[in-house]
């Protein structure tokens, strides 16, 4: 990410990307291995599982600056402590109430089952967020959280 | 009544605050009389006839401690919490609207804009047919006229000046205003700077009563004039939003020994910086469904997450306002 490249490629977004340790960033390194591209956009941060995902986290994201977060988590019924990812997806609908509520589009944040075997799907999700977010444009909260925090 | 020591010198000040706060230091009822043997009151707008020029003349440091309760709304509120603190030996944030930004940092949630459209043009009870607005500086042939400048954000009293101790509550509870109040009298140790005082080190929840099961197994939940509460299990079991998993102890859960939620005046424990994230993230860990249609039900019935959970500290939350 030179200065040089910015200059001549289109605003890339700012991906904050949790992922679980059994599933999702497996899958990260499946796509990795076998060498498939996607968007240069996410920042991986390794949990042990989605439900130690907590909406602090997601908010403290955006409060610095991530244009999107993007959740991946294990299957439903296959967490790897039985109930993470259904609490993972309790907070984050409840997440996304909140956030609408608060002026974020929700489309800024993302939730997706992805298995250790589905490194196709994680380039597919890493691909499509990214235009997403491309066309929504820059993240302006954390102007705002820095204007107000003067 | 002669006093060997001399008096503390104590201001109490508000900013955009309900005027509860400055009652409650009237609160302490008889103990009053400790008080006054051991602290002069210098500025006290609620109660005392004292001007802002009283003030600006003081040196400074001049005052021992000051309570200042109330957000910072507008420039006045600004303007004086940096004259009290330039002021003021021990500058405490008094209240939740000092701390976190209280009822009035909800405005939080809309804009200057919206709001003066709202109060000088839309309101119901207005007289206005020329859509008068307040104007902070005017100059009439008498000279220059000047208001406050209403600002487009509520802040926090942190959030503008250095400050020394935070004393939670809506308002907080007498009792430990006492405690805080007479330990800096007596000179006992004071706890480092920027510390909360006058709460407790637990939540709600450890100090409630009422019956708590492992399980929640919460469905839904409703509105407190959806069902009637059986005075003794968990206000959250029976599906009333409660804030006392996620809020500071220290107010002898007053609300729920009065049979209501607690709305979450205290604020989050030390350490945590949202008080709605640790809410958010609790009401997640009761609910039953699996489901996403089940889930999608249940969270349906949290009717204003953002209002509920930030009713006491949106200005003070991690993302501050709603973006404009």
């Amino acid at each position: 990410m030179q200065s040089t490249e910015q200059k001549t490629e289109q605003w890339s977004p700012r991906i904050v990307a949790f992922f679980c340790n059994w599933c999702t960033y497996t899958a990260s390194d499946l796509a990795g291995v076998s060498r498939m591209r996607y968007a240069p956009s996410t920042r991986v941060i390794r949990v042990m599982c989605s439900g130690r995902i907590d909406p602090e986290f997601i908010m403290e994201a955006f409060a610095k600056g991530a244009d999107g977060v993007l959740i991946g988590g294990c299957h439903p019924g296959d967490c790897h402590y039985s109930e993470g990812n259904y609490k993972c997806l309790r907070r984050y609908k409840l997440l996304q109430k909140y956030i609408e509520q608060m002026g974020i589009p929700k489309e800024r944040m993302r939730l997706e089952w992805i298995s250790a075997a589905e490194g196709k799907k994680l380039q597919e999700v890493v691909n499509e967020m990214t235009e997403t977010l491309r066309i929504l444009g820059p993240s302006k909260i954390k102007n705002v959280v820095e204007t107000l925090a003067k | 009544m002669a006093n060997e020591k001399p008096k503390l010198k104590l201001a109490v000040y508000w900013g955009a605050a309900c005027g509860g706060c400055c009652v409650s230091v009237l609160d302490v009822h008889e103990k009053l009389f400790d008080v006054v043997a051991n602290a002069d009151l210098v500025f006290w707008p609620i109660a005392l006839d004292f001007k802002y020029k009283d003030v600006e003349e003081m040196p400074d440091q001049y005052i021992d401690v000051t309570l200042f309760n109330g957000a910072i709304r507008n420039s006045e509120n600004e303007h004086m919490a940096k004259l009290l603190r330039q002021k003021t030996k021990i500058l405490i944030a008094y209240g939740s609207c000092a701390h976190m930004g209280g009822i009035p940092g909800l405005a939080n949630f809309t804009t200057k804009e919206e709001i003066f459209k709202r109060v000088y043009e839309e309101s119901e009870s207005l007289d206005n047919p020329d859509k008068v607005r307040p104007t902070p500086e005017v100059d009439v042939k008498e000279g220059h006229l000047h208001i406050p400048h209403f600002y487009e954000d509520v802040m926090t009293l942190g959030q503008v000046v250095d400050v020394d101790y935070y004393l939670p509550g809506c308002p907080p509870q007498t009792e430990r205003l006492v405690e805080v109040f007479m330990a800096v009298v007596t000179g006992a140790e004071l706890p480092p700077k920027g510390s909360l005082v006058g709460g407790a080190p637990r939540v709600q929840c450890d100090d409630c009563k009422r019956k708590k099961s492992e399980k929640k197994g919460i469905t839904r939940f409703y509105r407190p004039w959806e069902v009637t509460d059986d005075g003794e299990t968990c206000l959250n079991e029976q599906g009333i939003l409660c804030m006392g998993p996620a809020t500071r102890g220290g107010c002898g859960v007053r609300c729920i020994e009065g049979n209501a939620p607690c709305r979450g005046c205290y604020g989050p424990l030390e350490g945590i910086p949202d008080p709605g994230a640790k809410m958010m993230s609790a009401i997640a860990s009761m609910l039953e469904g699996k489901e996403e249609d089940e889930i999608d039900k249940a969270i349906d019935t949290v009717i204003d997450p953002a209002g509920t959970f930030y009713r006491f500290s949106l200005p003070g939350s991690i993302l501050r306002r709603k973006q404009k």
